[in-house]
């Protein structure tokens, strides 16, 4: 048990060693970033004294030693733009993100959760045909579309909710909607799967045999089990797709988050806020995934008994 | 980008025929007409998609007041025909869809092979990248990679080719392995077959099914990523139309124009349905051990 905790944060760890190394060559392939920043037009001195102030002189090697010991010691660079500490710049915008994510992942789980249980006990009937239709859709439509067509619909044809903006909770409503729509379809896919296996077990026969009310039988043996299995993707899947929604729906409402700093940063090539940007999210996946992998262990208990 | 080749999110579904249902046939249609209106796409459209026209702006579909003769999807912010640049939108993003699930095809292919055929710390490279790439949501490198070597149509390629490798390594690195394990192979060396004889007579064939599903399936996630990057404006520039491009340069004409926006988004939603469909009815029909059950 012990041993396969350690093996889970070394491997964490050592992802995100490789993340930052990855990132801080990417950002120097395509020559020094003040250069690609600025473009033309900057005078020979100009451009010396910008490199010195943003530290971007010196080696690569040199430069990379210098990154890796900032991290270490929370000090990822100035943005280009405001000249303020990157971290200072993220840090602002965590908690709208925060509670967009929050949102729409209580949406996920409340709509996916009875969804995917319904299509796995109905799923000759058409009831399961039509949760798998609403599945499919989820996957095909991109939430930029799903945020159009909302905005389309409820902001300027019936002029229901707010478009731009975080003030009150009209204004959740469109872009949770939005981040959900992918989240749900995998959600209540996986749910379906996971729970189609555990209800095929023999124990669930038990159960019935011993005379156990359907319901009992497919909430407390059937989803009790699959559960389980549902942990490990609301943490995998969900971390990296919310990371992505988040990038579209909050540029789209202008949510002041991460995700719209992150495509504000990339359009005007503001690289340290991008190359930090993309670590804290990068950590953020790798401690969610961590952290659920965690979770599983100590759920399952084949391998919380398990002496390593 | 959502991974429907994860094989616990299979569907678990025996067909008894191996036919396609209605759905399905639909899709088929579907995707004869898309794939048809891309590559004849110069010879279907009324108009030059670049074509501006200052008498002709903002002008609503067929069917509505003001409607301007020949522009049946009506015009945007600059007379330019939105049919037109529709379908050379369509065009783009199936061209490039094409290009970067080639691409990821071979790298994931080869690095999936290597990994497969050679264990050791050549294997523990190649799949310590694959989990790399899975922890890293992709949208962000592509942020990254767009900000820093600009987004020109090369770029953009590579960005969307690199998007899905790690899933083709995957699959070819288990059934690599897989394979391997197999008597038949065991058989087929003892009666004295080449490496190269085992791996184009017993590898490959094995290989293809699973890869033209997950080529399909890649398909539709690479159109999403394109026209998201697009629309939001790190994709394909302009005046070149994109599908996503043009729903986010609609955007700000919504309120008094939306078949601006509403034609492309209506074309991008048709295409990942249909390559989405498709995708799961060749996967029911090639995984044997589905078909099985």
């Amino acid at each position: 048990m012990i041993a396969y905790l350690l093996r889970l944060v070394v491997k964490a760890v050592v992802t995100l060693f490789a993340i930052v190394t990855v990132t801080f060559v990417a950002t120097r392939l395509s020559g020094n970033p003040i250069d690609t920043f600025l473009g033309e037009g900057l005078t020979t001195e100009g451009r010396e004294a910008l490199i010195a102030y943003f530290q971007l002189d010196g080696s690569l090697w040199h430069q990379y030693l210098a990154y890796l010991r900032g991290a270490l010691s929370g000090e990822f660079g100035l943005s280009f733009v405001d000249r303020r500490p990157v971290t200072t710049v993220v840090i602002e915008r965590l908690w709208p993100s925060g509670q967009l994510l929050l949102a729409s992942v209580a949406l996920t789980i409340a709509v996916s959760l009875p969804l995917g249980v319904l299509a796995a006990v109905y799923r000759r009937s058409w009831i399961g045909s039509a949760v798998m239709v609403v599945a499919f859709t989820g996957y095909a439509v991109p939430s930029f579309v799903l945020a159009i067509v909302m905005v389309l619909t409820f902001s300027y044809w019936l002029n229901w909710l707010p478009v731009v903006g975080n003030g009150t909770w009209q204004h959740f409503i469109m872009p949770t909607i939005a981040m959900s729509g992918v989240l749900i379809a995998a959600l209540t896919r996986f749910t379906r799967n996971a729970m189609l296996d555990v209800l095929g077990q023999d124990f669930i026969r038990t159960a019935r045999a011993k005379g156990l009310r359907e319901t009992r039988v497919v909430l407390k043996h059937g989803l009790g089990n699959a559960g389980v299995t549902v942990i490990s993707v609301i943490g995998l899947q969900i971390a990296g797709l919310a990371a992505a929604g988040s990038v579209v729906v909050e540029s789209i409402f202008s949510w002041p988050g991460v995700g719209q700093m992150l495509v504000n940063a990339a359009i005007v090539r503001d690289y340290p806020v991008l190359q930090f940007g993309v670590i804290a999210v990068a950590v953020a996946v790798v401690a969610i995934n961590t952290l659920t992998d965690i979770a599983y262990a100590l759920a399952d208990p084949r391998i919380r008994l398990a002496r390593a | 980008m959502a991974s429907l080749a994860d094989p616990i999110l299979r569907r678990r579904k025996s067909r008894k025929g191996q036919g396609a249902d209605f759905i399905q046939k639909i899709a088929m249609v579907l995707a004869v007409l898309l794939v048809g209106a891309a590559i004849f796409a110069p010879l279907l459209t009324p108009f030059d998609p670049l074509q501006q026209s200052l008498l002709a702006r903002l002008r609503p579909p067929l069917g509505f007041e003001r409607y301007a003769a020949g522009h049946i999807a009506g015009t945007d912010e600059l007379g330019r025909d939105v049919l037109s640049r529709s379908l050379y939108g369509l065009r783009l993003t199936l061209a490039l869809a094409f290009a970067g699930a080639v691409i990821g095809l071979v790298i994931g292919g080869l690095l999936g092979l290597v990994a497969g055929l050679r264990r050791g710390w050549a294997e523990d490279v190649i799949m310590s990248l694959v989990d790399m790439q899975i922890a890293i949501p992709f949208t962000l490198v592509a942020l990254l990679v767009l900000a820093l070597m600009g987004s020109s149509l090369t770029v953009l390629i590579f960005v969307l080719g690199i998007a899905g490798w790690e899933q083709y390594a995957r699959i070819v690195r288990g059934e690599v392995r897989r394979i391997a394990a197999q008597p038949y192979l065991e058989a087929a060396r003892t009666a004295g077959a080449g490496p190269f004889y085992t791996a184009w007579r017993h590898v490959l064939p094995n290989l293809v099914s699973p890869l033209v599903v997950q080529f399909t399936l890649a398909l539709s996630n690479i159109v999403i990523l394109e026209s998201t990057l697009s629309f939001l404006g790190l994709g394909v520039q302009p005046p070149q139309p994109s599908l996503g491009s043009m729903v986010g340069l609609g955007r700000d004409y919504m309120p008094t124009a939306p078949w601006i926006v509403l034609t492309p988004a209506a074309l991008i939603v048709a295409l990942t349905f249909t390559v989405q469909i498709l995708g799961d009815w060749l996967r029911d029909r090639a995984d044997v051990r589905l078909r099985e059950r």
